[in-house]
């Protein structure tokens, strides 16, 4: 009898995502578990491949996490988030303003304009949106927000958005640009943003990043094995160090979702997808 | 470490991004993994920059503010760094003493990393041929290295290319078909261990610099012959088939050792004669001096050759038996082809001979046929000194190409 196999599924947001899931497969069948995985362009068709019977589980961003989420609650399934990186959790993102700028806080961007990444990313856009948005500032309407669009569809899993509003920052073309706070510290140590060019007058509430998410009725016995690999990877295994390498992280660690509802807060506020998981905002180009 | 003591450091106004880091990885590194380090710093964002480092590093850290006012962090080394390094491989002695010698097999996962290098389990496993010592190594390899980097020469400033001399257009021919017969060898005698070299593990580092001077060498050797051929308005001249199908089995040496036999032992050995001929006859400044600092680079090639061999033969003496055999294959494959053409044969004849008068050539075609008998007890000698035996090295001697390389 065939042994039953789990589907994952990856957006491919850069080539290197072919090596690592790859790498990840032939690993798992060297421990005896039949695993494959499907990629997709976009985070929005792999969510909705959660619910059609495709893929058993989901490699997701915190938005697709968000949206898979609000679709199993609105069908009366549920998801969960079972696995995720170290390097996913607590994350802050930051508001950056040119070191020599007048712009001391959030309240001085009114009437300024603010340069955030990719309509779906939630660090570079929905979340700062959020934080700015607490402080009593709302975008479009306090602020002219400026976006750079770098490969909608992938939650902002490409950098370029980021980097693309840190040099219209340094150009002068934006008052303010928002990125995670190891890109900043990222492109400080790399040179887009020189040392000491630029200052942060904002840090959002921690936050965390990606999860595997399972899809509802996924086989709990697969899942649990999956789950149970995952944990067993180490990173002194020159085998798979390459590969977490890759994909980011020291360690795989159980999931947990207390750290979303700000993101969640902040798609409702932004109007990105219903409370039944659709898309709503019309310009979203994926 | 002392439990009462926490090590500390201030990075003061140092940023993370401004060279921070390398304080912060330096005192982690003389923690044990699960041991504190406490920092402080005042550059902006500091705190910020050091969180998000820590967790793509996975170091657990906490950032609480002491009571008179400044932040202060708290760093629990993780192992990840430590981890790295379980299961890594050490390549060997990056110096070797004397008469010691490198790994009887360079690991392939050695890779390009530095003899002596630790290197990261999992890197990859390069597949360089020559990676078995006794297939490549010569025990004087890193002192002929260095002889060949002292005595590089630069072409334009070692020849004196404005000495005055006219030459009869007969003997400037002679020349030009000269020039263009050594270029074609000499483009030979690089390919063929430019061909090896990027095969030799790294791991046998002076054998891989000696083969690269070796092709420096000969690319040198190249651009003056070219000069030469090209000083008083000559075209490069004929190039036979014969001699290009001589040439071509160098290229088709099963191995390293039979190809370096072939080509330096046999080959460049004969070279030596043939451009100390040319030093001796040749009827122009430039040309002399040019075949004077081509013969002495020769010289070492045909050195290392000959030390390769010795050690080869010192861990395999059957491998006596696949030169003869090289030796004697290269004669069959050779047999139909013409062997050196006229046109260089008469050349050579020509510029010892400085006339073309009955008297004058017989002086010339004595000097060639001197200088074929030179070649052959040289090679002799050679193969000799490898442990053939008489018998064996004259008839080997013989039936070396007709071609000379």
């Amino acid at each position: 009898m065939t042994q039953p196999t789990l589907i994952m599924g990856a957006v491919a947001y850069a080539p290197k995502v072919v090596t690592i899931w790859e790498g990840f497969k032939a690993w798992f069948a060297q421990q005896g578990f039949a695993f494959d995985y499907v990629l997709y362009s976009n985070y929005e068709a792999q969510v909705e491949a959660q619910f059609d019977g495709t893929l058993h589980v989901a490699w997701n961003s915190p938005l697709a996490w968000v949206r898979a989420d609000r679709m199993a609650r609105s069908r009366g399934q549920s998801v969960q988030a079972v696995a995720m990186r170290n390097t996913d959790c607590n994350l802050r993102s930051v508001i950056v303003v040119r070191a020599d700028s007048l712009l001391q806080s959030a309240a001085d961007l009114r009437g300024k304009t603010l340069g955030v990444g990719a309509i779906d990313s939630p660090q570079a856009t929905l979340l700062p949106l959020h934080h700015l948005r607490l402080a009593g500032l709302i975008g479009g309407q306090d602020f002219t927000v400026r976006r750079f669009d770098v490969l909608a569809g992938k939650h902002g899993d490409h950098i370029g958005g980021e980097r693309d509003a840190a040099l219209a920052l340094l150009a002068g073309d934006v008052d303010a640009c928002c990125m995670i706070d190891g890109n900043h510290l990222g492109f400080g140590l790399d040179g887009t943003l020189p040392a000491g060019s630029t200052r942060i007058i904002e840090r959002t509430a921690p936050y965390d990043h990606c999860n595997f998410t399972t899809s509802p009725d996924a086989p709990q016995d697969l899942i649990d094995r999956f789950v149970e690999l995952l944990m067993s990877m180490k990173y002194d295994d020159p085998q798979v160090r390459p590969l977490l390498e890759l994909e980011g992280l020291k360690k795989w660690k159980p999931g947990r979702v207390d750290f979303y509802p700000d993101l969640a807060q902040a798609v409702d506020e932004e109007g990105f997808y219903s409370a039944d998981g659709r898309i709503l905002r019309a310009d979203y180009r994926y | 470490m002392d439990a009462f003591f926490v090590p500390t450091i201030d990075i003061d106004r140092l940023g993370l991004d401004e060279g921070g880091l390398l304080l912060v990885r330096r005192a982690l590194a003389q923690l044990a993994v699960g041991e504190r380090l406490h920092l402080r710093g005042c550059a902006p964002d500091w705190d910020l920059h050091l969180t998000a480092w820590c967790r793509q590093q996975g170091h657990e850290i906490e950032i609480h503010r002491l009571a008179d006012g400044p932040l202060e962090a708290v760093i629990v080394r993780g192992p990840w760094a430590q981890d790295r390094w379980r299961g890594a491989l050490e390549s060997g002695t990056s110096q070797l003493a004397k008469d010691e010698m490198p790994a009887q097999i360079a690991d392939a996962a050695w890779g390009l990393a530095a003899r002596g290098a630790t290197v990261e389990a999992g890197s990859p496993a390069i597949g360089f041929n020559l990676r078995h010592r006794d297939e490549i190594w010569a025990a004087t390899a890193g002192d002929l290295y260095r002889q060949a980097a002292a005595a590089q020469w630069d072409p334009q400033t070692a020849i004196d290319w404005d000495a005055p001399f006219d030459l009869d257009p007969e003997i400037e021919a002679a020349i030009a078909q000269v020039m263009t017969y050594l270029i074609e060898n000499e483009n030979a005698a690089l390919v063929v261990p430019a061909r090896h070299l990027g095969q030799v593990h790294p791991h046998f580092r002076e054998v891989q610099q000696a083969l690269a001077l070796q092709c420096a060498d000969e690319a040198r050797h190249i651009e003056v012959f070219t000069r030469r051929l090209g000083l008083r308005g000559h075209r490069p001249m004929l190039s036979t088939a014969g001699g290009q199908a001589s040439l071509h089995t160098l290229m088709q040496a099963p191995d390293f050792s039979s190809a370096t036999f072939l080509l330096s032992v046999l080959g460049e050995g004969s070279f030596i004669n043939l451009l100390n001929f040319l030093h001796e006859h040749a009827p122009d400044p430039v040309t002399r001096q040019i075949c004077r600092l081509a013969a002495r680079d020769e010289a070492r090639h045909v050195a290392f050759a000959m030390a390769h061999l010795e050690h080869r033969l010192t861990a395999q003496p059957e491998f006596l038996t696949r030169l003869q055999n090289a030796v004697e294959q290269r004669h069959e494959e050779l047999a139909s082809s013409a062997g050196l053409n006229e046109e260089v044969f008469d050349a050579l004849v020509l510029l010892a001979a400085g006339a073309l008068t009955p008297e004058a050539i017989a002086i010339g075609h004595g000097a060639v046929q001197r200088l074929k008998l030179d070649m052959a007890a040289g090679r002799k000698a050679r193969l000799l000194r490898l442990g053939f035996d008489p018998a064996q090295a004259q008839r080997l001697a013989d039936m070396h190409t007709q071609n000379f390389m």
